[in-house]
């Protein structure tokens, strides 16, 4: 098909690597610019009322603090519009740059103060002076569904969108099913927590009309048509720019009111702006995400196999809807059947406002609570028919006959109200998970009580859709030291974006990897650009390179037959030289000065590729202190076509310890007052080197995508999916004997305890 | 997050150190940091200025003999690590500190630090409590020794004053066959306890619970000798039925907070769990 | 105020106000950005550095209480040329994906295997478990630092 492939496919070290363990990184915080000045935000101490007084005079006056921009400097500025699913309606909720007379939620943005340092702009936040009459907030989603008290009293109520998602009828299967099984589960309130925290610097070249951001991330295209608008400049004026990023995982890099106020600040002041987010404000300001309930059942045969889904579920938005707010709500009705078959559904997702910090996507949004809620009933209804739980997944799970298998239709839904799994052999990858986890052995274990401990096991199956469209652009030239620059519309958030480029460049060109230089995520390298979410950027970033570096090819190929005098069909491309079959070459640098270039762009029509995949745990609980003891872990998972095994490897090694997080541990509390209990790393807790040793990742490449020339599917969220409901089950398995039920996520050492003999609590 | 802005000072001697707090009323003590340094990030304080015990010589010292173990303010948690004579000087304090923190606070963080925070959470404020140990203080009206008991009055609260500097802590000679234990349970490694127990005892010649001393941190406001669970266990022959009860009493004779982490009923089980554990390995130890 | 110490083998000297801490003053007025700031509460250790042969988290330390001692970042633990086995072995398996908790791993794990070449997967884990990753798993990172043992236990200094 292509070149030599003697790097696709191969665990190629990291070319990003190198800055990076020697500590020359360059994140957005450790750049400066001259006369820079530094940023700090008052953000509203309150989750609801309106503010009656703001007086930064004592703020002005402090030494060292060079103005206070509030909602007055600012204007009339267009609110942040949504850049995924804009529906009808949406418009009434979305945030203000700046809170001009409402707050809706602890963090949100009131005032900017510019200051010589960081220390000085926190001092000069201090010492403004606001008073905000308190509104009674809505604290939960209950609350919220009651429309007594109104985040936006215009529009009449706080329900920001409803989905359904339908597939046959729902009502006739529960109706005359055999068995059904109802229950409520909830996913708790939780974030991606980059360890980098957000960060903005902004130039304006008043001479040149021109505004340059640094500390883009993810969607730089999109923030930076918005941010002109904003600014009522052109797209052209406007420049963002891509750094080293943290970890994005979905959450950095969509348009956040920062990504407003700093470039207004930097143009108001006249000079550069630097913000960094600090981890408290990053707590309240950065998107929330997963918090959902529901109350949803199952319909099935005697058999185990399942004739329907039907329920509703509940998204706790937070106070606005953010640029991907939707999302999850909305993947959450359309995929809660996972990969199985179940042919009538109904399922409706409703989308609150609530006066905490707004959601947005992360990792698998939608999927992980969706695979929670389902493999909870799908393991409850195995349990109640006796069935094995495997055997349930087994029965159930779309037939690599079957596809393509069409999902559950969404409305409202768009261009994507319909989707269907495309490709693979579901049971294949649930098989050699069984397999490999020994299944059939472990099942012995099954809710024995073992040294002090009991046992449990658990299975899940799951389909990760990827390559979400419309396409991805990229730019090849060949540069006269002879070397190739691809340009690329993704953006990196640390998956190793720049070696899985080159690989697909150097291996398509026959060219050596270090004759490839990456240049990603930057307005300035292209006209458009797509960016990095939905595990896009392999499928569509690196279709769009394999494309155009064909066409390179071809033209490397012909520049060098017309000064080698030959015909282009009687020159190759070896080891970087352009050869003739008796021998004659010419070196590439030889070659550029003849400007070969190539503009591509891949389009899929907006048609996503599923991976897929199963994943098996085997835990030991602790009665007496709640204590979940992880095993074993073990995720098998088909990603079509693997590039590079060793940055592979640890997509799925990060999004399972992430997914455990979410299952054990992490938890954004709040209290009835919409205060953040949880508002610093020694509460808000994420897994450390000590907490989970025990994973392994298997990936398989049997069944490659046709979607894509490459043949590659996304890796990026699969592994996480089947985490929290895997857990849950192990643990419900574990403690069957004391009839434990798991519904609740985290699974906390409080939680789980509650759930077994609560060892000590009773006499012997 | 930055702390507001503050004077510093590095005092050469404890007097000029003493001198100083008694001096500026706002002024809080500085010795590794581990503790302070996150409160001035978040602004829960602001003094007008740090005195830096770091030059102050002779608060470093650990030393032994026959009347016990006496660490200065500012031995560190590796210190401890790393003096073989606790081994059998101190078993107990050595297991407790293990689990303090993570490996760069080890490095840093201090008796005195750990004492003056008074954290209901910490270990070693649990085991001066549980060991009967002695605090000594130097201050302007001159240097005073508190027992242990005493000096934790609350959660983040002692009987420090302002101008006073710990300088060491002394606990009380450790027999070579004491029976011993200590257990916490915290979410992750290195996390503050959701509860811990100290625990000691000695057994007389006819197998009987002597002395027994039962201490209890994360479970209540304060670091808290649990003196009813001592009271069962005296005088009565080693077992798992006595065991078991002195878990329940001990379940009662808590009052914990309900928190973001865990609730009462949780905690209380959990005491109940760590001290039927404790006595059990306790039991074991010292054969 | 001045403070003077030695940073990465060389004496420097600075003046900053009392309230910043090492991570800041290493960062702003230094222009060695290498070490990270990811909470500046003591709880990430993307900030750890190694003061006088220990490693520490340098938001925890005020610039000033560096005055006379020994600090060495992320930056001096290896020359231009070559990687060093602790580093090589980061790249080998794969142990770091977006770089910002990495010096923080890479300090205190020099530092753990200068005093300890012989430490175990266990210890290994315990010492890291102050220093927060949230895209590896940790996994890859412990199998590096293992392998990197070797080039601790032949000599004092890699």
């Amino acid at each position: 098909m292509i070149g030599t492939n003697r790097y696709i496919g191969s665990p190629v070290e990291r070319i990003e690597d190198l800055r990076f363990l020697r500590g020359r990184g360059e994140f957005v915080g450790d750049l400066r610019r001259d006369g820079m000045l530094h940023a700090a935000i008052l953000r509203s101490p309150i989750a609801h009322g309106r503010i009656r007084r703001l007086d930064a005079a004592a703020g002005r006056a402090l030494p060292g603090v060079h103005a206070v921009i509030t909602a007055t400097e600012i204007g009339a500025v267009p609110r942040i519009p949504l850049r995924l699913l804009p529906l009808p309606g949406t418009e009434r909720f979305l945030q203000p740059v700046i809170a001009a007379d409402r707050v809706r939620y602890v963090g949100e943005p009131i005032a900017v103060v510019l200051a010589a340092s960081a220390a000085l702009a926190e001092d000069g936040v201090g010492a403004i002076a606001l008073d905000i009459d308190e509104l009674p907030p809505v604290a939960d989603r209950r609350a919220s569904g009651r429309d007594g008290i109104l985040l936006f009293e215009e529009s009449g109520t706080n329900l920001a969108m409803q989905f359904t998602a339908t597939l046959g009828d729902a009502d006739a299967a529960f109706r005359d099913a055999p068995y059904v099984r109802r229950e409520r589960f909830q996913t708790q309130r939780y974030t991606a927590l980059p360890m980098e925290s957000r960060g903005v610097l902004a130039e304006w070249d008043a001479g040149r009309v021109r505004m340059t951001v640094l500390g883009a991330a993810k969607v730089p295209f999109f923030n930076r048509d918005t941010l002109a608008a904003m600014l009522g400049l052109a797209p052209a004026d406007v420049d963002l720019i891509e750094n080293d990023v943290g970890g994005g995982f979905g959450a950095r890099g969509e348009f956040y009111p920062e990504d407003f106020l700093i470039p207004f600040a930097a143009r108001h002041i006249g000079r550069p702006v630097r913000w960094i987010e600090d981890r408290r404000e990053h707590l309240t300001a950065m998107n929330h995400a997963r918090q959902a309930d529901c109350e949803v059942e199952i319909a099935c045969r005697r058999d185990g196999t399942i004739l329907g889904l039907r329920g509703e579920v509940f998204v706790d938005l937070g106070a606005y809807v953010r640029t991907n707010g939707l999302i999850q709500p909305r993947t959450l009705a359309q995929f809660f059947s996972g990969p199985y078959r179940v042919p009538n559904i109904r399922i409706t997702s409703m989308a609150l406002l609530t006066n905490k910090t707004p959601s947005g996507t992360y990792r698998a949004p939608g999927r992980y609570e969706a695979s929670f809620f389902c493999e909870r009933l799908i393991e409850l209804a195995a349990g109640d028919l006796e069935i094995d739980s495997a055997e349930m997944r087994r029965r159930n799970l779309i037939a690599a006959a079957e596809m393509p298998y069409k999902l559950a239709r969404l409305e409202p839904g768009g261009p994507a109200a319909d989707t269907e799994c495309d490709s693979g052999d579901y049971r294949e990858a649930l098989e050699r998970c069984l397999a490999e986890f020994g299944w059939v052995d472990k099942r012995t274990l099954q809710g024995r009580l073992i040294n002090g401990r009991y046992h449990g096991i658990a299975v899940a199956c799951f389909i990760e859709g990827s390559g979400a469209g419309p396409k991805e652009t990229a730019r090849l030239e060949l540069e006269p030291d002879g070397t190739v620059a691809v340009y690329v519309g993704s953006a990196a958030v640390g998956q190793g974006l720049e070696t899985v480029m080159a690989q697909i460049a150097a291996d398509t060109l026959g060219i050596p990897l270090d004759q490839v230089r990456v240049l990603h995520g930057s307005t300035l390298y292209l006209q458009e650009g797509y960016g990095a979410f939905a595990s896009r950027s392999t499928v569509l970033g690196g279709s769009a390179v394999f494309e155009g570096a064909k066409v390179l090819l071809e033209k490397i190929r012909t520049a060098a037959a017309a000064r080698l005098g030959e015909a282009a069909a009687d020159v190759e491309l070896v080891d970087g030289r352009a050869r003739t079959s008796d021998g004659r070459s010419l070196s590439l640098s030889e070659l550029a000065a003849d400007g070969l270039r190539v503009d591509t762009a891949f389009a899929n029509n907006n048609r996503l590729t599923y991976s897929y995949g199963s994943a098996a745990a085997h835990v030991a609980v602790d009665p007496g202190t709640g204590h979940v003891d992880l095993l074993d872990f073990l995720v098998v998972e088909d990603v079509g076509r693997i590039v590079n095994p060793l940055t592979l490897h640890g997509q799925a090694i990060g999004g399972i310890v992430q997914g455990l997080g979410g299952a054990f541990m992490e938890n954004l509390v709040y209290d009835g007052n919409g205060q953040l209990l949880a508002g610093n790393l020694a509460d808000y807790l994420i897994p450390t080197a000590s907490d989970f040793p025990r994973i392994r990742a298997i990936a398989l490449e049997n069944h490659p995508s046709t979607s894509d020339p490459l043949g590659v599917k996304g890796a990026g969220e699969g592994a996480i999916i089947p985490v929290g409901g895997l857990m849950a089950n192990a643990v419900a398995n574990a403690l069957a004997s004391f009839g434990a039920m798991p519904n609740q996520l985290p699974l906390s050492p409080a939680r789980v305890w509650q759930m077994g003999p609560m060892e000590g609590q009773t006499s012997p | 997050m930055k702390p507001a802005p503050f004077d510093y000072r590095a005092p050469a001697t404890l007097q000029e150190a003493i001198d100083l707090l008694a001096a500026e009323p706002e002024a809080l003590l500085i010795a590794g940091g581990q503790s302070l340094m996150p409160v001035l990030a978040f602004r829960l304080a602001s003094p007008s200025m740090l005195v830096d015990l770091r030059r102050v010589a002779g608060l470093g010292d650990i030393a032994i003999d026959g009347g016990g173990v006496l660490l200065g303010a500012r031995v560190r948690w590796r210190d401890i690590d790393d003096d073989p004579r606790l081994q059998t000087a101190h078993p107990l304090l050595r297991e407790a500190i293990a689990h303090v923190a993570h490996y760069q606070i080890r490095n840093r963080g201090t008796v005195g630090g750990s004492l003056a925070h008074a954290d209901p959470a910490a270990e070693l404020p649990g085991i001066a409590v549980t060991c009967d140990a002695e605090i000594t203080l130097a201050g302007a009206a001159g240097a005073r020794t508190l027992r242990a008991g005493e000096f934790f009055t609350g959660p983040l609260s002692t009987a420090r004053r302002p101008d006073e500097i710990i300088t060491e802590l002394h606990l009380p000679l450790w027999p070579r066959n004491r029976r011993w234990a200590f257990q916490e349970f915290a979410q992750r490694q290195g996390d503050f306890a959701l509860a811990g127990t100290a625990l000691f005892y000695d057994e007389d010649q006819d197998g009987l619970v002597r002395n027994a001393h039962v201490g209890v941190i994360g479970a209540c406001d304060r670091p808290q000798r649990l003196t009813e669970v001592e009271t069962l266990l005296n005088g009565h022959a080693v077992g798992e039925g006595l065991f078991r009860e002195a878990a329940e009493a001990a379940a009662q004779a808590v009052d914990p907070p309900d928190d973001l982490h865990a609730n009462a009923a949780y905690r209380r089980g959990l005491v109940a769990t760590l001290v039927a554990r404790g006595l059990r390995a306790s039991h074991i130890r010292g054969r | 105020m001045q403070v003077s110490f030695q940073l990465n083998g060389e004496p420097v000297e600075v003046d900053i106000e009392p309230r910043m801490h090492l991570a800041d003053c290493l960062r702003e007025m230094l222009r060695l950005t290498g070490t990270h700031l990811g909470c500046e509460h003591g709880a990430c250790g993307a900030c750890t550095v190694i003061v006088d042969g220990a490693a520490v988290r340098s938001c925890l330390i005020l610039a000033v209480q560096a005055e006379g001692s020994s600090v060495v970042t992320v930056e001096g633990l290896s020359s231009e040329e070559a990687l060093t086995p602790l580093q090589a072995a980061f790249r080998k398996h794969h142990a770091l994906q977006c770089g910002f908790c990495t010096p923080g791993m890479l300090t205190t794990a020099h530092a753990l295997l200068t005093e300890e070449p012989d430490a175990d997967a266990d210890r290994i884990r315990s010492a890291l478990s102050g220093n927060l990753c949230r895209c590896t798993g940790y996994i890859p990172i412990v199998e590096a630092v293992l392998e990197a043992r070797a080039a601790y236990r032949k000599s004092d200094k890699p």
